[in-house]
Formats: C-alpha cells, structure tokens, sequence
C-alpha cells in the first residue's frame, strides 16, 4: 500500500517495475514517483519486510529509467483513488498542453466546473483543486 | 581519469545547484504569503533535494570507483572513504561547493524568490534537456526524471512573474526591483564550465532558447530587461558570496558537532 494513498497498492500505483523470482531469491525492481517522495524509502521496506515475512530473501533495486508515468497506473487504481476522494490523473502524461487547459472532474459531485488552486498539494504528486458545484476543495493526482 | 574527473565535477556542480537552491527555497516553509502557496514552495524544495539526492548518489557512486586515480576535492580533509551521498552535501567546505551563485544569493522578497526560481529553472529545463543524450545512461536518466518535476516549476514561477509583473503598481515596481537587484547573476548560467565536457552539451544553444523564452513572458509582463550589466561568476569554480557559508553553516551544523549522528 501507498503509505500517504492507503487505499493504493503499489503495483495499481505503478512503481513495481518488474519482480524475478528465483528459488527463495526474489529481486524487486521499484521507480520513484517524484525524486524527493519521502514515502519511497518507506515502501521499500514495507516490501522488504512482506518478502522477509513470507519467507523469501529479497533485494530492492531503485531505477530512474524509464522515468515513472501516472500512465502505468491501473484503471482499478485510479477508480479506488476516485472512491478516497482523490481525483485520478486525466489524460495521458508528456502533454505539455495538460498544464494548460486541464478539466478535471469533482470527485465528490463529479461536477466538471472545477479550478485549480495550486499546482502543489499536500503531497509532491498530487495538486490542489476546488469545485465550483459543490465548494468542496479536492486534492487531484498530477498527470505527470 | 580526466574524463570520470570532469564528469564528477559535473554531477557535483548540478547536485550543488539543485541542493542550495532547495534550501533556500525551503526557509520559505510557514513563512508563504498564503498556505496554498506556501504548500507549492515546499514541494518545489522537496523535488530539489530529491534530484540532488540522484545526483550525490551516483557521483558518489563514480568518485568510490575511480578514488585511487583521482583527487578527491580540494581540501577534502574530512571525507573519507567510500563516499556517500550524505558526506557529499554535509561534509564539503564552501570552496568545494559548485553551485551557481544565483542559486544562494538571500531569497529577497516573493517576487524575487519567485523570478530566481523563474530564471534558473527556465535553463535547468534547457540545460537537463540536452542531458537526455548523456552517454553515461544513469545521467540521462536523473535527466529524463527531473524534467518532469522542472516543468511544474517553471509554470509555476512563470505564472507568479507574469501576475506580479501585470498586477498593480506595487507589484510590478517589486518585481522589477528583483530583476534588477537578480540579473547580474544570471550570465554565469551559460558560462560553460571547464570540467562540463559531455558532447551532448551546447551552452551558446541553451542560451539562446533562454533569451527567447524569458524575453517573451517578460514582454507579456511589462517587465523591463536591465542594459548589459556585470556578470557576476565563479560559483562553479568555488569563488562564492559570503551568503553560501552561512547557508552550510546552518546546514552542517550537526555533521560538524555530532560526526556521524543520525536520528
């Protein structure tokens, strides 16, 4: 699970990139959703200590490369992040224009008379957004 | 080794911008003109010292693979070996560091917070872009990373020049006051550094999409473009303001008193 998103798992989050087995050897391949997330280091070790739990002997590697896109989150995550009262990356990433002309839906009322209030929120990847229809102030995750 | 040298040089350089800057642009933290806003500035920190944090790792990485053919820094008296990330950011004197002097001159008022974050960012973008193509694969993909946390902070920043600039009287006399009092550490930026020798690297390139793009939002702005001024240099060859001690000083502080703690 995301530790800041707990409704997440971190494969519907996207940032397992890959998983070999090998006999107990189990090797995690995991990339970081922004370079200073601060829940990284934690779930690594929650992965660590799931394996370790399980009986497996594991190594978590970190990679940059391909770079992490809201694109390999799951259509299950995003419907479970919409459920929690987030509202899930619209549109694919790499757009330029997203950071322009972005609508994006209430999650609450699903009104789409929304605005952004700022481009950070309460974590790196998410933002800030409030709804017109229903005042209520919503966080969205950045199409990133 | 002049290669592996220059390109430690090089990721050293680009992690001391991406740290100094990171930490002045978080004593903004409960201090920002309203909580969005000041929510936005710590996360623009926050994503600064992550790609610092990319960046010491892997010229830590270098520096402990190649540490019997080169010289460590130049004093390097309290870095032993193998290196780390941490020993990098805490335990290297101001000389050592490469950080661009715009990156630590004092934050000034929001508008001049605001217009250096516009400014650098703008040739981090350019700069980070001519990365992708990095041969060592891990730079180009710092690169490829930092880009997409870089392009928030340039619209960010562009928009707050942009509302300052054509907002009321006030506003805008703040906001040319900063480029005025900003823009003489802005040459440095495209002053290529001897040990920058990656291929992949056009400084007269960078330059150019800079003056474009800045000349353009400032046009929008109202804002005026100060004549030719001094450029002051040197940050990157380790010749810096009286400002960076005081920044280390806060920043090393318990390194230096309490080796090795950790909490």
């Amino acid at each position: 699970m995301d530790p800041e998103v707990p409704v997440l798992s971190v494969v519907d989050l996207g940032v397992i990139r890959a998983v070999d087995v090998e006999g107990r050897q189990v090797r995690v391949t995991i990339t970081p959703t922004y370079t200073g997330c601060p829940a990284m280091d934690m779930i690594a070790m929650q992965i660590r200590m799931a394996l370790l739990g399980a009986g497996y002997e594991p190594t978590i590697k970190t990679i940059l490369s391909p770079a992490w896109t809201t694109d390999w989150m799951t259509e299950k995550g995003k419907q479970q992040l919409k459920a929690y009262g987030i509202a899930p990356p619209v549109g694919k990433s790499i757009d330029a224009a997203y950071l322009e002309d972005l609508v994006v839906p209430c999650p609450q009322c699903q009104s789409t008379h929304t605005v952004l209030v700022s481009q950070f929120g309460s974590t790196a990847c998410k933002a800030l957004f409030k709804c017109e229809e229903c005042k209520e102030p919503f966080d969205y995750f950045k199409c990133h | 080794m002049a290669t592996a040298k220059n390109e430690i040089d090089f990721l050293l350089h680009l992690a001391d911008n991406a740290l100094i800057i990171g930490h002045r642009n978080s004593e903004w933290c409960g201090h920002g003109p309203i909580l969005e806003q000041d929510i936005a500035i710590t996360n623009i920190a926050l994503d600064y010292i992550g790609q610092a944090r990319n960046l010491y790792q892997h010229a830590a990485e270098l520096i402990n693979q190649h540490a019997d053919k080169i010289e460590l820094t130049q004093t390097g008296k309290d870095i032993s070996l193998p290196v780390t990330e941490d020993s990098l950011a805490y335990l290297r004197d101001v000389v050592e560091f490469k950080n661009l002097l715009i990156t630590e001159i004092p934050n000034g008022d929001w508008a001049q917070t605001t217009l250096r974050l516009f400014l650098l960012s703008q040739f981090q973008l350019e700069l980070f872009t001519q990365l992708l193509k990095h041969e060592d694969a891990q730079v180009a993909a710092i690169a490829e990373k930092s880009i997409k946390e870089i392009s928030y902070h340039v619209k960010w920043s562009q928009d707050w020049v942009l509302r300052l600039g054509d907002g009321t009287e006030e506003s805008k006399r703040r906001m040319q006051q900063a480029i005025d009092a900003i823009w003489a550490y802005t040459g440095e930026m495209f002053i290529q550094p001897e040990y920058a020798t990656a291929t992949c690297l056009n400084y007269a390139a960078i330059q150019t999409a800079w003056n474009q793009k800045v000349t353009a939002i400032f046009e929008e702005a109202g804002l005026l473009i100060p004549a030719k001024t001094f450029v002051q240099k040197g940050g990157a060859t380790g010749m810096h303001t009286e400002h960076l001690g005081y920044i280390l000083a806060e920043m090393q502080y318990l390194q230096r008193a309490y080796p090795n703690s950790e909490w």
